[in-house]
């Protein structure tokens, strides 16, 4: 045991830990923050896209230092079969700003950045360093954190829990029930390594422009799921992530369904002649806002994966992670200023933030999604179905009348679906929508 | 005389060579974004260090020469166990070879010996990257120091005696070694392994000021022996090797005899390779 105390511990070094962390020591509070990873980002995965809003209001100069890929200018929203897709793509020249909106990065470069900027604020944070547990008094309030290194035990008024996906520490502690399968993806992804202009022709890009591709259907094998298609610099991330509970059901492996992902006719091309990097893979917590557990208590707050604020229909994740971290260390800054004991009753401002932020609001617009898509697997592989069949039909000239293949597509619908079916399902994604 | 050992462990700060690449399409080393390491070899001769202090008392100084960003290995030393670290960083200092590296070695070194006399000099058997083995053996030479290189074990340390006994790995067997302090050790692998440092190590570490010498901090005063001016190697170029793509040939016919077999061979051997006949005769002996 040190016979150091701190006034905040953050656990974790991923976008909440260091948002967290950057607003503690900017708060002039002494704290200390632990990763597990040999330094901050090593361990850390995500798509990955960049939102600048929640980065800006942390770090407003971000763009002049921060490592970025590139800057998105197009969109593509896919919904594919075995062998078509049909979507919709957004490019925008508008998107070509002083301060674009979003970003490509690579993690374990910027998480590096991004921490080096929480030691500048003064922050102490030490790596290679496992939490292992908390410490609690007799009234149960947690008093710290036991490492996994010899003389481990630090001790702090509050901790902040950023400690990912998995929740570990939370659920040891039986502040919150176990992860269920169910609301947690697994994501599997690849770097594939591309020179810079064959990026730029295949996707018709220049300068630091960059597309990202969204895709369903029945390349997720009848799971639960999305891939994806990011450009990066001079690489592309092409990953795949199904929920853990149809993994497990289906007893589809991940790497397979990401190989078979690359072999789609509509991707192929796209990484053709690229050569891996790396290949990772990571959960992603998907079970919305019915998800979300206990976020404060006596001496403890929770944020960013570990607290399930994760956007699944937006794919956004890191900016609920910051803007969650930067909210939980402006209430423990506020709290101390006030010199009030960091009580479950003080710590329930953090909950007022985040439910008068975009972080809970969009979680609970979408609270029913989850469940819909979970128990509606059909919007996975009869829907592209049913689309790309109507585009084909309805393109293809064979002198069949136009009429007939209205009549086709139409009667397609209903074979799959049926007439309840159709409006059934316009009702729970309605619903779901809302 | 002070108590306990007074020991200085020299690092290096290396590319994890494990994670360098090749470019596919230049096929040039890509250096940019390499993660460094601290030499892996060097963690043998910084856990002996740790160990011997462990049961005799002293202390351990970590010395590095490198750029500024060499004292994330130094700090990691620290977490650890090492008491102390210097880094030794000028510009004077770039583009060594390890005769330079280890003139500069030396003065630091010599500058620690006139605050506390130093017992031992601890260095990993080589690096990863230069693969010379020189510098430890260099800085001996240099400090008039009795030099246990590939050491295995350090089974006795009699500071009052003046002496060290050491295990030294030799072809065909470990030499039973005996000397006078001080000494240079260069540590082999697979010897020990590193301790993990405890939560108030790795926090004292993070904190530590890490001593920063330059040449004329160091007592350097002749800068030409530093850097590429003292550097007598001169690297004049670095490429990844031409991938092979000769196939290995099956040499048919059970029913030939063995001369007629190696006579087609050469044959063979001389087609491809005009430069061949004038030092290869034909094996006459066989036929």
């Amino acid at each position: 045991m040190t016979t150091e105390h701190f006034d905040a511990i953050v656990v974790g070094a991923g976008p909440a830990g260091n948002s967290a962390t950057l607003t503690l020591a900017r708060g002039g509070l002494k704290v200390l923050q632990i990763e597990r990873g040999e330094y901050p980002g090593a361990k850390n995965v995500q798509g990955a896209v960049l939102y600048a809003d929640a980065v800006e209001k942390l770090i407003p100069d971000f763009r002049d230092s921060a490592p970025l890929e590139r800057h998105i200018i197009e969109q593509r929203i896919w919904m594919l079969d075995d062998t078509s897709y049909v979507g919709s793509h957004f490019r925008s020249d508008n998107f070509n700003e002083d301060k674009p909106n979003r970003y490509t990065i690579l993690r374990a470069q910027f998480d590096k950045w991004f921490n080096k900027k929480v030691k500048e604020a003064g922050a102490l944070v030490i790596c290679e360093t496992t939490v292992t547990g908390l410490l609690r008094d007799k009234k149960g309030r947690v008093t710290g954190v036991t490492t996994d290194r010899d003389q481990g035990e630090v001790t702090a008024d509050v901790v902040v829990l950023a400690d990912g996906v998995n929740a570990v520490l939370g659920t040891r502690a039986g502040l919150r029930p176990e992860v269920r399968p169910k609301d947690v993806a697994l994501g599997v992804k690849e770097t594939m390594f591309l020179p810079r202009e064959t990026i730029d022709a295949r996707f018709n890009l220049k300068g630091n422009e960059g597309v990202v591709i969204e895709a369903a259907g029945t390349i997720t094998a009848g799971m639960t799921g999305t891939g994806f298609l990011y450009t990066n610099g001079d690489s592309l991330s092409v990953g795949i992530g199904c929920l853990i509970s149809d993994f497990a059901e289906s007893g589809v492996r991940p790497y397979d369904l990401l190989e078979r992902f690359k072999r789609h006719p509509a991707i192929a091309p796209l990484i053709e002649g690229a050569e891996v990097k790396e290949y990772v893979a990571h959960m992603l917590p998907e079970g919305g806002y019915e998800a979300v557990p206990p976020l404060y208590g006596d001496g403890w707050v929770v944020a960013g994966d570990s607290a399930q604020f994760l956007n699944a229909m937006h794919r956004e994740g890191s900016n609920l992670a910051m803007t969650s971290g930067r909210l939980a260390g402006e209430t423990i800054v506020a709290a101390k200023k006030a010199g009030k004991k960091m009580s479950a009753k003080t710590l329930k401002a953090y909950r007022a933030a985040l439910d008068d932020s975009f972080v809970l609001k969009d979680l609970k617009k979408y609270r029913r999604l989850p469940k819909v898509l979970e128990t509606n697997k059909h919007f996975f592989t009869e829907y592209p179905r049913l689309l790309t069949h109507a585009a084909e039909t309805w393109l293809r000239v064979d002198g069949v009348t136009k009429r007939e293949k209205e009549r086709d597509i139409v009667s397609a619908f209903r074979h799959r679906r049926r007439l309840s079916g159709l409006v059934s399902d316009m009702f729970k994604m309605g619903r779901a929508w809302r | 005389m002070s108590q306990g050992l007074t020991m200085v462990v020299c690092i290096k700060q290396v590319p994890d060579s494990a994670q360098i690449r090749v470019h596919p399409v230049t096929n040039t080393i890509m250096r940019q974004g390499v993660p460094t390491i601290i030499n892996p070899y060097d963690l043998f001769a910084l856990e002996q260090a740790l160990a011997l202090r462990d049961q005799l008392g002293g202390t351990v100084t970590v010395l590095t020469m490198g750029p500024q960003m060499a004292e994330t290995s130094l700090r990691k030393a620290m977490g650890h166990g090492a008491d102390r670290a210097i880094l030794l960083t000028d510009r004077f200092f770039a583009g060594s070879d390890t005769l330079a590296t280890s003139f500069a070695l030396s003065a630091a070194i010599g500058k620690i010996n006139a605050e506390t006399p130093v017992d031992v000099v601890f260095t990993g058997k080589q690096t990863i990257d230069g693969d010379t083995a020189q510098v430890g053996p260099g800085i001996a030479r240099r400090m008039g120091l009795n030099q246990l290189t590939y050491v295995s074990a350090i089974p006795a340390i009699d500071k009052a005696a003046g002496e060290i006994t050491a295990h030294r790995r030799a072809e065909g067997g470990v030499q039973v070694l005996k000397t006078k302090l001080p000494c240079l050790v260069t540590m082999l692998e697979g010897t020990n392994e590193l301790r993990r440092g405890s939560l108030p190590d790795v926090l004292r570490a993070e904190r530590a000021e890490i001593t920063t010498w330059n040449a004329k901090d160091a007592g350097i005063e002749d800068v030409t022996k530093c850097g590429l001016k003292g550097s007598p190697t001169k690297v004049s170029k670095v490429f990844a090797p031409k991938p092979r793509s000769e196939r290995a040939a099956m040499i048919e016919g059970a029913d030939a005899t063995p001369a007629a077999i190696a006579a087609a061979a050469v044959e063979t051997l001389v087609a491809a390779d005009p430069a061949l006949p004038g030092v290869i005769t034909r094996p006459s002996a066989l036929a």
